[in-house]
């Protein structure tokens, strides 16, 4: 009978263990609370299930335990109470889905105006791009990529020498402002994770990716990769850090626009090619 | 010996423990279809290499679409070859009708042309890489090139299995004698649906790389 | 409707004698070599698969220690990120496809089908044998990518590519990537030869009597399984040969224009998303390849333990092949940030929780066959114990992962290493171990010790439970899988030092306790004490072969007949509280069945 006190202890220590695991989610820093919501709706409707199987079956080992002079009940099936039991679960399954599905729509539903970054990544380590002044990225192709152009950025399009590379320093981002990011990645599989913003997709070479959120709360966050890269997946982290407006504008003063950085490599050449295309256009 | 047939929706909603059921249940034969297990086998094979082929096939159609797709020339020798399996299925058949009126000698005959036939479409095959080859279209080239050896090679190999199972029906026919008499017709046949398959799966496969 | 049940059978007709039936070819042995090892008898063929499964497991039980120990000990066992991403690799494929794979479908299917059915052996046996082998050189090969340079792959058992194909990764570059595709393509042959043996022999070589409704739930989760297997692993195969294609022939399957190092490889213009859409279309209907047959073994196992018939027969039919069924179109939840269109998701998230409804109503009808049963705790009970809360709970977060919007900040996560070992790991190897108790008797005349049963069965159950169920919560705080070494990242609100450790210790433990049962099974063969015919008496047809241990041909002279379904337990007025399945009627004339 021990194993009845096993099963007990099981469902009722692990009530009490959610309840003081101090290994919890941190603070959102981001607008997806509804992820968060539905996880503890989740854990609610989910939780009642597993303790009310776990409570029943222990009950039903104690009180129908062996005793040689009785019988069992002989009961094929009792279709009154299967079929309760499902429509009950569904009822369940649809409490679950609806609410995940609103969120998910949102979450795919990039909003008009949402200032649009991009985030590479390649073994092992994270680079940015900010659509610069005239606010759009310009287009790039993997072909494109040498020393002198490591974003593979098409030198024909204007768009391009304005926007600001930032590579190998943390990124900073404006609070309050709704991102997007577009991902590309060029070697293997990556992903932009930050616990707190809870929002993540893979970066798959050959295509861009994307996601977006609002960040809500200034700080510096960890990035972690959450797609396996390679032998260094576990060291391809990074910061970004949400900054307020003046904070912001004081970053992005310093940084290089891909005209400057070729400027400052002497490709001058290449860009009164770009130039030339830029007023073609 | 009962036989009606009942659809698997019936047999799956039959309460096995009412006294009604249990009557007609003990007469159950047990078996489910009136099928020879050797032809289950053959279709079970053949559902699991057909699976494969469509697999191919939309991975294929997928990657067709891109705008960087090249496509394949395809040799005139490739006709040739697909001749010749029409030509070995036809005479798979007249192997069928002469199986089936117990005319061995001439299933015989007609069994080596299909050995012959197999062994010209390999090496035709074979040409067709090599000439390919030889233009500059390697395997690495392009994706139509890559799925081009790839639908050939897996095609090849299918026949290649094919070959076995033609030595054992080849050896079956030759030692008849009345107590084998059946099993070697069930193996002729076996063999046939074998090879009216390679057929299919072959212009399915040419006929998707001639029209992309 | 209360009607008598047997007496006008029994009446009208005694006992219906075997189908004159052509006796079946069987091979008889001559000699050592082909009484033991290329032998064509299904219920050695599975113990051959069963021992290979469980030798080959052991590597992937060590893997698991190993890089356990670099998780909460980094540094006391020398090792580079290569070796730990070679553990981890080799650990998630051997246990998925290896042992777990190979032990239900190769193990007990081909030791328990023949039997349960009542066929004298497979439909093909020279075909079963050719299986085994060619099984058995995919572990070889497998095996053998250890010794090359560079070692196996560290791909991660998905074995995306691009990485798992270049040279960021350990073994990308070398031999390891191809011998693991090359292993993985020879096991699909040769499951698909075992596979064709499983289908049919369930289709067509049933004894005279046993119709579908009549088969126990293990044969139904075994049958299920194989054609699951059927459908799904061919995407397996085809998505291995394109790979290897990529990396030995230079084509662009999956592989995109990349710059790697700096440097252009000559890739262009493949999709790294259509081998995911290729592997996961294997991938998921894997997991229930793997779950089913534990589903119908566990049923037998509660049925016959606690004397009472599986409650709800029809619906547990039902539920497994719809689960089947369905596990062809949820493939893609396994996808929902992997960049693929994020409309999928909507159609994804559906289909997989409504997934959840066949699957809870196994667990309630296995909870219900406890409910005013006569439960016998015998080991085999217990461990069906701990497959139900295990199972629930790991089923459960299921549904966390399965809502899309859920799976976001879960992905990727410790979260999902705790769900799937919860529910496709432990789950069914608590299952295997409690049918092992079971069926020990059966295969070799002898029970196994009980006391050390007792120790294994507590030490693995709260030790496996205290391993994943903690984890989960690692999860939620955004601790990512896959990181060789562990450390405090900003994000986590407690330090995840000490819980590893403990972790660890208890995987440890756990994994020890498995030796342990080697051990017991080892010395119980010979030393242990002698079970007899029947010992649990169970109804289905395996435990009523004239000999124990069931001899070559199964069922001697003639094969049974059947009268009933294989859950004639605690019948009312019968003197016994069960009706084996070949009982006549008129031996148990008493006997009433109760109509619902």
């Amino acid at each position: 009978m021990f194993v009845v006190l096993l099963v007990l202890a099981v469902v009722l220590g692990s009530v009490v263990f959610h309840m003081w695991s101090p290994w919890w989610w941190s603070d959102i820093a981001s607008n997806w609370v509804g992820m968060d919501d539905t996880i503890i709706l989740t854990f609610w409707i989910t939780g009642a299930v597993f303790v009310a199987i776990g409570l029943f079956m222990a009950y039903c080992i104690w009180k129908y335990r062996y005793d040689k002079n009785k019988k069992a009940e002989y009961e094929p099936e009792n279709a009154k109470l299967e079929w309760a039991l499902t429509i009950i679960t569904t009822i369940g399954v649809i409490a679950l889905l609806a609410p995940g599905l609103i969120v998910w729509n949102n979450f795919v539903t990039v909003p008009k105006g949402a200032y649009e970054i991009e985030v590479v990544g390649q073994q092992w380590g994270w680079s940015y791009r900010l659509p610069g002044k005239d606010g759009i990225l310009g287009t790039t192709d993997i072909k494109n990529i040498n020393d002198d152009n490591p974003y593979g950025l098409n030198m024909d399009d204007p768009y391009s020498l304005d926007d600001v590379l930032i590579d190998g320093d943390d990124l900073h981002i404006l609070n309050n402002q709704p991102l997007k990011l577009n991902l590309r990645a060029l070697d293997v599989l990556h992903d932009f994770y930050v616990p707190q913003f809870r929002a993540k997709m893979d970066m798959v070479p050959g295509m861009i990716t994307y996601y977006w959120f609002t960040p809500i709360k200034t700080g510096t966050y960890e990035i972690l990769c959450a797609e396996y890269c390679g032998t260094g997946h576990y060291a391809m982290l990074g910061y970004v850090v949400v900054d307020e407006q003046g904070d912001y504008d004081e970053w992005l003063s310093e940084q290089m626009t891909f005209e400057e950085v070729l400027a400052s490599n002497g490709k001058s050449d290449l860009i009164k090619l770009a130039l030339n295309k830029k007023n073609d256009f | 010996m009962i036989d009606k047939k009942e659809s698997i929706i019936k047999q799956l909603t039959q309460k096995p423990w009412e006294s009604a059921q249990v009557k007609v249940d003990n007469l159950h034969e047990g078996k489910t279809f009136n099928l020879h297990v050797g032809k289950l086998g053959l279709r079970y094979i053949m559902v699991v290499s057909t699976i494969m082929f469509c697999l191919f096939i939309v991975t294929y159609s997928d990657r067709m679409v891109y705008d960087d797709w090249v496509r394949m020339p395809e040799p005139f020798l490739l006709w040739i070859n697909t001749l010749i399996l029409f030509i070995s299925s036809f005479v798979f058949i007249r192997i069928q009708l002469a199986a089936k009126k117990n005319q061995f000698e001439k299933t015989r005959r007609d069994l080596i042309l299909i050995g012959i036939l197999a062994l010209a479409f390999l090496i035709g095959q074979l040409l067709v890489w090599q000439n390919l080859v030889e233009a500059g279209y390697y395997v690495s080239g392009s994706p139509a090139n890559g799925y081009f050896y790839l639908f050939t090679a897996l095609h090849g190999i299918h026949l290649l299995g094919g070959l076995i199972y033609w030595a054992m029906t080849i050896k079956k026919v030759w030692n008849i004698n009345n107590i084998v008499i059946r099993k070697a017709k069930h193996t002729t046949e076996l063999c046939a649906i074998y090879w009216h398959f390679l057929l299919a799966v072959w212009v399915v496969l040419f006929g998707l790389m001639l029209f992309s | 409707m209360a009607a008598d049940s047997y007496d006008d059978v029994a009446k009208s007709k005694d006992s219906i004698p075997a189908l004159e039936v052509a006796p079946q070819d069987l091979y008889h042995a001559k000699s050592f070599w082909t009484k033991y090892i290329f032998c064509q008898d299904a219920k050695v063929i599975g113990i051959q698969y069963a021992l290979t499964a469980a030798a080959i497991g052991m590597v992937g039980l060590v893997s698991s220690w190993l890089m356990r120990m670099q998780i909460a000990f980094p540094g006391l066992i020398p090792m580079d990120a290569a070796a730990y991403y070679q553990l981890v690799t080799m650990h998630g494929m051997i246990m998925v496809v290896y042992l777990l794979t190979a032990l239900f479908l190769g193990g007990f299917g081909n030791f328990l089908i023949p039997l349960m059915v009542g066929a004298r052996d497979m439909v093909f046996p020279y075909v079963n044998m050719v299986s085994y082998w060619v099984f058995f050189l995919a572990v070889l090969i497998l095996a053998a990518s250890y010794f090359v340079p560079g070692g196996p792959t560290g791909a991660g058992w998905t074995l995306y590519p691009p990485q798992a194909i270049t040279s960021g990764t350990p073994g990308g570059d070398g031999l390891g990537i191809v011998l693991m595709l090359v292993s993985l393509a020879v096991f699909v042959i040769g499951f698909t030869m075992g596979g064709l043996n499983y289908v049919i022999t369930v289709l067509q070589a049933r004894t005279r009597g046993m119709t579908l409704m009549r088969l126990p739930l293990t044969v139904w989760g075994i049958f299920t399984a194989t054609v699951l297997a059927l459908f799904a692993f061919p995407a397996l195969f085809v998505a291995g040969i394109m790979m290897t294609l990529d990396n030995m022939l230079g084509t662009s399957f999956f592989m995109p224009a990349i710059v790697e190092f700096g440097e252009r490889l000559s890739y262009d213009g493949g999709s790294p998303i259509l081998f995911q859409h290729l592997f996961w279309f294997f991938g998921h209907p894997e997991v229930y390849i793997v779950a089913l047959p534990a589903f119908g073994i566990v049923s037998d196992l509660i049925s016959v333990h606690a004397r009472k018939n599986i409650f709800g027969y029809r619906m547990m039919v039902w539920a497994i092949v719809i689960i089947g069924g369905l596990s062809f179109i949820v493939w893609a939840h396994h996808m929902y940030v992997a960049g693929m269109n994020p409309w999928f998701g909507f159609f994804f998230a559906t289909t997989t929780l409504i997934i959840a409804v066949p699957t809870a109503i196994k667990v309630y009808n296995w909870v219900l066959t406890l409910w005013r049963g006569n439960i016998k705790l015998t080991l085999p009970m217990l461990f069906s114990i701990a497959f139900i809360i295990t199972f629930v709970n790991g089923g459960l977060t299921g549904l966390f992962l399965g809502n899309v919007a859920v799976d976001v900040p879960l992905s990727d996560t410790y979260f999902v290493v705790a769900h799937f070992h919860m529910v496709m790991g432990i789950a069914p190897v608590l299952v295997i171990l409690g049918s092992i108790y079971h069926w020990f008797p059966l295969i070799t005349g002898r029970f196994l010790n009980e006391r050390l049963g007792r120790i294994h069965f507590w030490v693995t159950f709260i030790g496996s439970y205290s391993i994943y169920f903690p984890m989960h919560y690692l999860g939620f705080m955004g601790v990512t899988r896959r990181y060789f070494e562990v450390f405090e990242g900003d994000a986590f609100t407690y330090s995840i030092t000490g819980i590893n450790q403990f972790i660890t210790v208890a995987a440890l433990i756990t994994g020890a306790a498995q030796f342990l049962f080697f051990y017991n099974i080892i010395v119980s063969s010979k030393l242990g004490k002698k079970a007899g015919k029947n010992p649990w008496k169970a109804c289905s047809l395996e435990w009523q072969t004239p000999d124990v241990p069931p001899t070559h041909g199964n069922f001697g002279k003639d094969l049974p007949v059947v009268y009933r379904w294989a859950y004639d337990y605690s019948v009312p007025g019968s003197d016994n509280d069960y009706i084996t399945q070949d009982t006549p009627p008129s031996a148990v004339a008493n006997a009433k069945a109760e109509q619902t």
